[in-house]
Order: C-alpha cells, then sequence, then structure tokens
C-alpha cells in the first residue's frame, strides 16, 4: 500500500492562541510554495494540523521539500483508511511489511480520539498486533525500543496510519513575524543572519552596497546567488543593490583613515534605515559577531549604532566562527560565501581601523561635509530586484543552449 | 548508409553541433577573465558543470571536465599513484580494460609499482573474488570498466564497490565511457570514487569528457599550468565542448528508456539471425551484457576483408575495437576470455545506437551472410 498523504504537525503554532489562524495561513503558503513542483497535491490545513494530499506525486521528494519549511515541527507519510477492520488491518499489515527487514521489533501506538469506535486502545493493539504477528514470520514486539512504530490515530472522519516520524525545521512560519532588512554583503556571516531571522517567522528584504568599478559584477553576482538560497525558503526575496561609490569615495577624501570604517558603516546602516521605512520593515538585520574584526567590537558598534533606533537583531553575535560556519554549510552558502572576489567592505579597508572609535569623534568628522545628500541619492538611485530559487524555471540568456 | 560502428563514435546530434558553434561564436570570452565576457563564459561552464552532476546524480564539485576518455583514466590512475605511492605501490586491473587504463598501468610498472591484472572468465568477467585476493594492504587503487568495449560484459561493479567499501584506502575507478546511456550505475551507492566519460561516445563532441572525483578522493594533476578545475586539470576550459556535451547527456538520458529497449530488439534480433550462419561463432555472452554491443567470429574468414566488402554496401562495422583494429592485433578481451587465436583473429564487433532500426539489422544479417559465403569460396 502506498502513503496517500503526509501529515504535518504545527509544534510551536498550537501555543499562540489567538494568532493560531494567520499563522497557519503562513504556513500554508510557505507549504503551498515550495511544492509548486508537483502540481497534483492538495494541501488541507486544519486547526491542529495539516495534510498534503499526494495524489500520485513521489511522496520522497515532497518530504525532501516539507523537511526545510520553518513552522513545522514533524511531520509523517500516512495512509487514510476508513472505518473498516478488515480494511484496517489489510492496511496496517501492509505498511509494516513495506518497511520490515529481517529481525526487526515493532509497537502500536493507538490514538483513540474518537471514543465512539468499537475497540479500546487494548482492543486495537490486539487486534492488529496479532494480525501483524501472524502475517510477518519472524516479527517480534518490542514496546520499549521498536524499529518499527505503527500509529493508528482513530478520529471522527477517518482512521490515519503511519510508521514515520520526521524532523521538521521547526521555527516559525516565514511571515509571521513581520518584515526586517537584512544587510547583505558576501560574506559568510550576513546569510546566515537572514536564516536564522527567517525561522523566526521574519520574512525578510536584503540590502546590498555594490562600488562599481572597485568591486566586480561578479561580486554582485555572488550576492545574488546568496540572495536565491534565502529565497528558496519563502519563494521569492527583495534584493537591493545600493550605488556605493560616490559615497565611498567622499568618506576616503573626508575622514581621517583610521576612521573611514566607522563612518563607511555608520552611512550603510542609514540607508538601510531609509529603504526599510520605505518598505516598512521593523529591524534591521546584520552578521555582527562579537569581536571577529574591528568593526565588531562593543565600542564599534556603539559608534555605529548611533545614527538609528531602530531595532538592529544581530543573531550571530554571541556564536563562535565554526558553528556559524557550520550552518552556512548546511544552507549551502558557505561555498558561494569564500568565492574570492572583493566586496565594498573589503576593498576600502584602511590599514589599521580604530577598534574603539568615539561616537563623538566620528560625528565631528562628518559634519564638515554635506553626506546627507549623497545619501538620499544612493537611496534614489537604489535598484530592486525580484530573487526567486534557482530551482523554479528562470528565463536564461542561454535558452536552447542545454 | 547503415552505421554500425557506435562504440568507436557516435555522430553528434545536430543540436549539441548548434550548441558548440554558438558558444564558440557568441560566448567566446576565458571563464578566467575578469570582465563580462569572461563571467559569461564562467557561467556558462559551471552551467554545464551541474547539469552534467544532475544527470549523474552526483554534485557539480565531483565533475571535472577533461578531453575525454583516455585523459579521465590517465588522470584518475597516474593522478592516484603520484599522491598515494607513499601510502602503498599497487594497482589492481581487470585484464579486459581499454588500452588507456592497461598502458597508463603498465607505464606506471616501469616506474616501480607493482600491478595486478585479474583475470576475466569465458564471459569477460571478473570475479569479485579474485579482486578480494588480488588486494593487498598497499592496494591503493583498483580499476574496473562498467562496459568493456570489444564484447560488451557489464563488469560486477556494484558488487565489487561494496567490497571496496571495506577498504578505504583503496580508491575505486570505473571506466564508464561505454556505459553512459546504455546500462545505468548510480556512482554514490556503488562506491565509486572514481568514474571517466566521454562525450562523443553519447552524440557529443571528440575531444570533450569527464571524470568524476567523489568527494574527498584526492589525487595529483597532471597537467601544471593556470589551476583550472580546482587544480585538477590545468588548460583554458573548453567550454563551448562542455555546454555541447551537457546538452549531448541531456538527451541522451532523456531518450535512454526507450533507446535501450530499441536496443535490446535490435540486437536480439541480430543475434537470432547471426547464430544461423554457419561456422560464426558469437563471443558477446547473453547474459550480463550491455543492450548495444555485440562481438561475433567467423570461422576462416578475414575480419578486414569482410568489413571493406560490408563498406561497399554502404555498412559500417568494425573488428573489435577501432583503437586495436588499425594494429591488426588480436582482440584482447578475447583472447583473456580463452577465444582461440583464429576466431579472436576474425572478430567483429557491431555498436548501436537508439537511433538504429530493425530494418538496418535485417539488411546488415543478408549482407554478413553473402559476403561470408562469397569470402570463404575465394578463400579457400
Amino acid at each position: 500500500m502506498n502513503y496517500d498523504r503526509i501529515l504535518i504537525r504545527y509544534g510551536e503554532i498550537s501555543t499562540k492562541g489567538r494568532n493560531r489562524k494567520k499563522f497557519v495561513d503562513k504556513l500554508r503558503k510557505s507549504v503551498r510554495i515550495a511544492l509548486a513542483p508537483f502540481p497534483m497535491i492538495k494541501i488541507r490545513a486544519e486547526r491542529d494540523r495539516m495534510y498534503v494530499l499526494v495524489n500520485g506525486e513521489n511522496v520522497q521528494e515532497i518530504i525532501k521539500s516539507l523537511k526545510n519549511i520553518f513552522g513545522i515541527q514533524s511531520l509523517s507519510p500516512a495512509i487514510r483508511v476508513e472505518r473498516d477492520l478488515e480494511q484496517m488491518k489489510e492496511a496496517a499489515l501492509s505498511l509494516v511489511r513495506s518497511l520490515y527487514k529481517g529481525g526487526q521489533t515493532f509497537k502500536i501506538s493507538p490514538k483513540r480520539s474518537d471514543k465512539s469506535f468499537e475497540l479500546d486502545t487494548a482492543g486495537i493493539n490486539h487486534t492488529f498486533g496479532g494480525h501483524i504477528l501472524e502475517n510477518i514470520p519472524g516479527i517480534k514486539v518490542d514496546v520499549k525500543n521498536p524499529d518499527i512504530n505503527l500509529k493508528i490515530e482513530v478520529l471522527s472522519e477517518a482512521i490515519y496510519m503511519s510508521c514515520e516520524n520526521i524532523l521538521g525545521a521547526g521555527g516559525l512560519p516565514v511571515g509571521s513575524s513581520g518584515k526586517a532588512m537584512l544587510m547583505l554583503s558576501g560574506g559568510i556571516d550576513s546569510p546566515v543572519a537572514g536564516y536564522l531571522t527567517m525561522k523566526r517567522g521574519v520574512e525578510i528584504e536584503a540590502v546590498h552596497f555594490f562600488s562599481p568599478p572597485y568591486t566586480s559584477e561578479r561580486s554582485k553576482e555572488k550576492v545574488i546567488d546568496l540572495a536565491k538560497k534565502l529565497a528558496e525558503i519563502f519563494g521569492s526575496m527583495k534584493l537591493h543593490i545600493v550605488p556605493f561609490t560616490a559615497i565611498q569615495q567622499s568618506i576616503k577624501e573626508q575622514i581621517p583613515e583610521n576612521y573611514s570604517m566607522t563612518t563607511t558603516r555608520r552611512f550603510m546602516l542609514r540607508i538601510t534605515d531609509e529603504i526599510r521605512k520605505k518598505q516598512e520593515g521593523l529591524a534591521i538585520i546584520t552578521g555582527d559577531n562579537l569581536g571577529q574584526v574591528a568593526s565588531q567590537t562593543l565600542e564599534s558598534m556603539y559608534a555605529i549604532n548611533d545614527v538609528t533606533n531602530t531595532p538592529i537583531l544581530r543573531p550571530l553575535l554571541t556564536m563562535d566562527k565554526n558553528d556559524i560556519i557550520k550552518i552556512a554549510k548546511d544552507i549551502d552558502t558557505y561555498d558561494i560565501s569564500i568565492r574570492p572576489f572583493e566586496d565594498c567592505c573589503t576593498i576600502f579597508v584602511p590599514s589599521s581601523p580604530k577598534t574603539k572609535p568615539k561616537k563623538e569623534k566620528v560625528q565631528h568628522y562628518e559634519s564638515f561635509f554635506d553626506f546627507e545628500t549623497l545619501i538620499q541619492e544612493a537611496v534614489q538611485g537604489t535598484e530592486v530586484l525580484t530573487i526567486r530559487p534557482d530551482s523554479k524555471e528562470q528565463p536564461s540568456e542561454f535558452e536552447g543552449l542545454f | 548508409m547503415i552505421y554500425f560502428d557506435n562504440s568507436a563514435t557516435t555522430r553528434p546530434y545536430n543540436e549539441v553541433l548548434d550548441s558548440f558553434v554558438k558558444v564558440s561564436s557568441e560566448f567566446f570570452g576565458n571563464p578566467s577573465s575578469l570582465h563580462g565576457l569572461g563571467m559569461q563564459a564562467e557561467k556558462l561552464l559551471t552551467q554545464a558543470r551541474t547539469q552534467v552532476a544532475n544527470l549523474l546524480a552526483v554534485k557539480p564539485t565531483e565533475i571535472y571536465f577533461t578531453s575525454g576518455g583516455t585523459e579521465s583514466n590517465n588522470l584518475a590512475i597516474k593522478g592516484t599513484a603520484m599522491l598515494h605511492k607513499n601510502k602503498g605501490k599497487h594497482l589492481i586491473l581487470s585484464s579486459v580494460e581499454h588500452p588507456s587504463v592497461r598502458e597508463a598501468m603498465e607505464q606506471l610498472q616501469r616506474l616501480g609499482f607493482d600491478i595486478t591484472y585479474l583475470p576475466a572468465d569465458q564471459n569477460g568477467r571478473v570475479l569479485v573474488d579474485d579482486v578480494k585476493a588480488s588486494i593487498k594492504k598497499e592496494t591503493i587503487l583498483v580499476s574496473v570498466m562498467h562496459v568493456n568495449n570489444e564484447v560488451g560484459t557489464i563488469q560486477p561493479i556494484a558488487e565489487i564497490g561494496k567490497l571496496l567499501k571495506l577498504y578505504p584506502t583503496t580508491l575505486f575507478h570505473v571506466d564508464a565511457v561505454q556505459a553512459v546511456g546504455k546500462v545505468p550505475l548510480n556512482l554514490i551507492e556503488n562506491g565509486v570514487d572514481l568514474c571517466s566519460f566521454s562525450a562523443h561516445k553519447f552524440h557529443g563532441l571528440k575531444g570533450t569528457g569527464a571524470l568524476f572525483i567523489r568527494e574527498g578522493a584526492r589525487l595529483n594533476p597532471l597537467l601544471s599550468g593556470g589551476n583550472q578545475e580546482w587544480k585538477i586539470r590545468s588548460g583554458t576550459e573548453n567550454v563551448a565542448g562542455a555546454v555541447a556535451m551537457a546538452k549531448a547527456l541531456r538527451m541522451t538520458m532523456v531518450k535512454s528508456e526507450l533507446g535501450i529497449e530499441k536496443m535490446k530488439r535490435v540486437k536480439s534480433l541480430l543475434r537470432e539471425g547471426l547464430s544461423r550462419i554457419d561456422d560464426l561463432t558469437i563471443n558477446t555472452p547473453p547474459e550480463n551484457s550491455a543492450p548495444h554491443i555485440l562481438n561475433f567470429s567467423i570461422k576462416g574468414v578475414k575480419a578486414e576483408v569482410l568489413i571493406h566488402t560490408l563498406e561497399q554496401k554502404g555498412i559500417y562495422l568494425s573488428t573489435t575495437s577501432a583503437c586495436s583494429s588499425k594494429k591488426q592485433l588480436p582482440s584482447q578481451t578475447l583472447l583473456a576470455m580463452g577465444v582461440p587465436d583464429d576466431l579472436a583473429d576474425s572478430a567483429f564487433r557491431i555498436s548501436l545506437s537508439y537511433g538504429n532500426t530493425e530494418d538496418e539489422a535485417e539488411k546488415v544479417l543478408v549482407a554478413i551472410e553473402e559476403g561470408a559465403n562469397q569470402l570463404r569460396k575465394v578463400m579457400k
């Protein structure tokens, strides 16, 4: 017998009380986007769980896609059976048989939500356990540590049977916690920061600073490729590309070298904040990690953060570099991040940046020049791209060659 | 024209040629160049690599483009030997390998490596037990082809791969040049570490191929230079060739299910027809052989003469492999199988592609019978 549906358990959503409906809707949307390559499936969202009706599509491939969706605690491929003891026995047997390998053990975990069902839990154990023992030679019962755990759920509308419980990605459905701007460089950290924030349900738009000709088209490609990876989570993502050359050149002329990096970061934050206002976001996410480089000392963060009181989320702040790299590898951004192209931060980096910049000093240096106009121009000139994941068919300039 | 020599080479698909011409003329940049033209070429190369990897169910970082089967085999064998010679200097190969494997090994033997030939049974197949018995502590590589190029025998790759999983310091190289599109092989599940491919055997272009190097397996480059292909294969990348190869592989894989069935039908018709011809022995085993190769000998008929007789009728097939037929040496594979010298000397190879038909097979059968009878009269 083949699985005909996949049961999705919500996890944290269940605790959200009155907001639950909104959460379930967001999750349903995520599921629909992720399963777009499977046109035959149907999604049925209920209060406590969601079902994906497989309708002949590939169950394993669907499970693979579902495992990456935030807001899913766990999932199980299952079959639906009518309330008919003979039918149920057959289904239970064929399900266990399809997984059984010589010498394995099993148990039955009944859940009887509908108390009007003719058998009680002991009766279910007895009836179906007995049927399986009779028909699969060599199989044994082990209630503590079974190889196969056959779950039989008796609900009022039907009976569901499943044997596997697959862990989901956890977290909250994307978009259920509002929107924030991610400052996306080309490095290892910022995509991970974006990913972790999305995991808590935040929808993100990325902002990248681009300084041609000091940085090349390839570094822009790299950021677009990173954005494509992040876009897999929500189906699409906006990427704002800010023209930054003029500002960087002015900083180089106006600001003492050891303070240039602090000012650069302040202006990036200013511009991101302006874009955030336009896009109605509520926070800014960075890949800052305490103490990694000069700009990431507490003194530095204090001087940079001075330009806004918008919440700055720094999900990597306390993490070790190795842990960040591990996540980057898990989400497939690491190999893109280590491509060797300059980004706007590395190319103008002063030889000895101040590790303990003073807020008052940087304010003083910036006061001699009208940066405000340049900042507004950069915001005006920002190019907005809608990035879709690679797997979705995109018109290619190489159409027909492959 | 009836072309029955597809193991020598195949005719490139027109679509493949179109891609090659278009990439060569419009996207001619060097992928290493910093400017936009270079970037376009790099993107094309990346897309070609990804497509090849997806079709072979491996990772893009495991595909290294080369100039073809011979280079891939040499790189796999000598590259492994050079890097791992301090772990051991023992190499194992089957006695029915292609010359690019055999000669590479023998060259290493002259440099002080120790090599062991696995015997083949009367069907040209190696036995897993022989592999097991040949492995020593110093064995760094086992090389066994997937499909033999001369008689079409399929080697027990899955079983050997399973065995070699027990020997983590021994790499497993498979020459899959003749297998692509004819006999599917899952590289990862079967524990293959290195695998050679050649595009012109599946309607791509000559001078293009690839080596699969499993993630974690390491070898030395043979060519020193600009460190392309992650330092494993220097030399400006053949972008147009790689794109053409990716397309040829896709088209081949798409057609393979129906194509294989069709080749099986043509082959069984040929086998049946040939078996009715006097003094004709079929050397290709009925079991465990690829759907596209049929090798046979006709007692008392000089192979070369019959090849030319058939050619006059527009029929193209070959004496054994194209590589050794010009040297007029008897087939190494047939000798290893224990076929007597005179029969090995008069061996023919028919090799099919998806485009060949049962109708063509009927015509070829008639032509072979007529030709053989005629020649026998003259030569007696």
